[in-house]
């Protein structure tokens, strides 16, 4: 008994020790962190307390068990829309921009510096061009003038102009286009840089180990190396591919017509920021975050096998 | 007679050495798809800049013209004239966004950083939990956190003020990720001998640490850049003297199809800056990423 206590003891003044001995690395760490906390982590926990509530930023919140929860999942059509288009986007525009980061830099990567450069910058710009894709509004402008439109009829595949903009029926394949174009960002860059550092001297020693062709060399040699980088390239893809509204907003509307442009993300700033429901937006926020984190993990745990 | 020899064979493999396992049929298809598709990438927006500096009925022209046959600055023109009659003189709005990107993304490379060193330096209680709560960060968007936010901004009495901008952007989860992958590369001797020289924990961040990780600066700075460059102040500003610059610009592009060329002044402009920031960073930026690795 003694004993133990003694020793719990000291374990704490190790603990406490170890803790004093670091003190510069806590103050260091201090500014970030203090915020890191404000605004990301206790936000998480208080959307989800806040969730339970009817909450409208004047009165004092009231707990309703999971009124907001039976009524997202159960009475809201357009939640239901929002779910099925915010999926329906992230399963098009994850995986396909994610190939195409990976792609695009493996060919990027056979060229000479110069080009390689100005090529890294032809399809990443996009992504840091604030709103030049209102671009977009011009060619998919529903109008015979939309260069989308002007093509297609002088092609003779279709006789009148579309209204892609409006017509429910185009407008989240308008949205992926466009989704696409924007989304060579940060895990392009990742990719670039990871496959510059694959060490040389492996694809020499394939050869002769009996690689044949850059198929083999690519699925032997190349992914097997970058499996960081592709594992942090999944991450920033899905996340961005879940949180689609921006475009949606700026293209087809807010809402947009039967809400055929509708996701959770922008349900949620619907909620949020115009019917100020707040605790409507917040159990919106808590099953967003469930789904990223969820399609996050198990990606992950997936890609973390591969080669293994 | 005999280096001549040695010089051929050498040459030839060290070609030979470069092309390993590429068939000239593989070439032409793979380099066909990217030039098919850095046209797609690349068209867009080189008709927002051709279309910036397009008179009005060269605009809606077919086939449309990737270069403007007449040269005008009249989209502009019409841009600052819109903007001489909002009745908050334009250059305030600049002021605003020029504010909080500079204070936001400095704010971010100095704090981003303060925090990565430990975390990529030293073992110490909390660490392993801080850095995985840091990496989860990364696999939600902030658009989670926006409505606590918004309660805990008003409470904090940051309300209506630059700061409800930049101070949550400053602490961006992704820039300390690559911040303390990058820092990660420093060798430790060079630590231990600074502090064997006597030099507190402080002055060996500051003076051999933060110069040796320029290169992720940069990265840092382009990230956060294009965020803040593009803020609208959302629901977080509501004077009209403290608003940024691309509220007024959206505002003034809020029209439809007829402001097509205000539009793409007005996209012409926001592009301009972060995209030659990039041009003139980017080695260092891939560099960057080359650490940018998850387990």
């Amino acid at each position: 008994m003694q004993d133990n206590i003694n020793m719990n003891l000291t374990k704490r003044q190790l603990l406490w020790k170890d803790v004093k001995k670091n003190k510069h690395n806590y103050v260091l760490m201090a500014p970030y962190m203090i915020l890191f906390f404000t605004f990301t982590i206790i936000p998480v926990f208080m959307s989800l307390g806040i969730s339970f509530t009817y909450f409208n930023l004047l009165e004092t919140p009231r707990f309703i068990g999971l009124d907001n929860y039976t009524k997202l999942l159960l009475d809201d059509d357009i939640f239901i829309i929002a779910l099925k288009n915010t999926l329906i986007l992230a399963v098009v525009t994850g995986p396909v921009s994610y190939l195409l980061a990976f792609v695009f830099a493996w060919l990027i990567n056979e060229l000479k510096p110069r080009l390689r450069a100005f090529m890294t910058l032809i399809f990443y710009a996009p992504s840091i061009s604030g709103n030049a894709f209102l671009i977009w509004l011009l060619i998919f402008s529903g109008d015979v003038h939309g260069y989308a439109n002007a093509i297609m009829v002088r092609l003779g595949i279709i006789d009148n102009p579309v209204l892609w903009l409006n017509d429910p029926k185009y407008m989240l394949m308008v949205i992926i286009i466009v989704q696409l174009w924007l989304s060579l960002g940060v895990s392009f860059l990742a990719f670039i840089a990871g496959l510059q550092s694959v060490d040389r001297t492996l694809y020499e020693a394939g050869a002769i180990d009996g690689i044949r062709n850059r198929w083999q060399e690519l699925w032997h040699i190349t992914l097997p190396s970058m499996k960081p980088q592709l594992l942090f390239g999944a991450v920033m893809q899905i996340t961005t591919s879940l949180a689609i509204a921006e475009v949606s907003m700026q293209l087809v509307g807010f809402p947009s017509v039967q809400y055929a442009g509708h996701t959770i993300v922008t349900h949620l700033i619907d909620f949020g920021s115009i019917r100020f429901d707040l605790g409507y937006a917040s159990a919106i926020a808590t099953l967003l975050f469930l789904i990223m984190m969820t399609a996050n993990l198990l990606v992950r745990s997936i890609l973390r096998r591969v080669g293994d | 007679m005999m280096t001549q020899i040695i010089e051929q064979i050498k040459n030839r493999r060290y070609r030979r050495r470069k092309r390993i396992n590429r068939s000239k049929a593989g070439d032409i298809a793979l380099f066909t798809i990217l030039i098919l598709f850095g046209f797609f990438s690349a068209f867009p927006l080189i008709m927002t800049v051709s279309n910036a500096f397009k008179p009005l009925d060269e605009l809606f022209l077919f086939p449309p013209r990737l270069l403007p046959r007449n040269l005008t600055v009249e989209n502009f023109r019409d841009l600052s004239e819109l903007m001489s009659n909002s009745w908050i003189p334009f250059t305030r709005y600049f002021f605003n966004t020029i504010l909080i990107t500079t204070l936001g993304t400095a704010g971010h490379v100095l704090i981003a950083s303060m925090a990565a060193y430990p975390l990529a330096k030293y073992k110490f209680p909390g660490r392993t939990i801080l850095f995985t709560l840091v990496v989860y960060s990364l696999m939600f968007a902030p658009q989670v956190t926006a409505t606590p936010n918004y309660i805990i901004i008003t409470r904090l009495g940051l309300i209506d003020s630059h700061a409800a901008i930049i101070l949550p952007a400053i602490a961006s989860s992704l820039g300390l990720y690559l911040m303390k992958q990058f820092m990660e590369q420093i060798p430790d001797e060079l630590i231990e001998s600074a502090k064997i020289d006597g030099a507190s924990e402080y002055r060996i961040f500051f003076q051999i640490v933060m110069p040796l990780v320029k290169p992720a600066w940069l990265t840092l700075i382009i990230l956060l850049f294009q965020r803040l460059w593009v803020t609208d102040g959302g629901s977080f500003i509501f004077s009209e003297e403290l608003k940024p610059v691309s509220y007024a610009l959206r505002q003034i592009a809020a029209g439809t199809i007829e402001r097509a060329g205000t539009i793409a002044a007005v996209s012409f402009i926001m592009m301009v800056v972060p995209v030659t920031f990039f041009i003139l960073s980017q080695s260092k930026i891939v560099e960057t990423f080359s650490h940018s690795g998850m387990k």
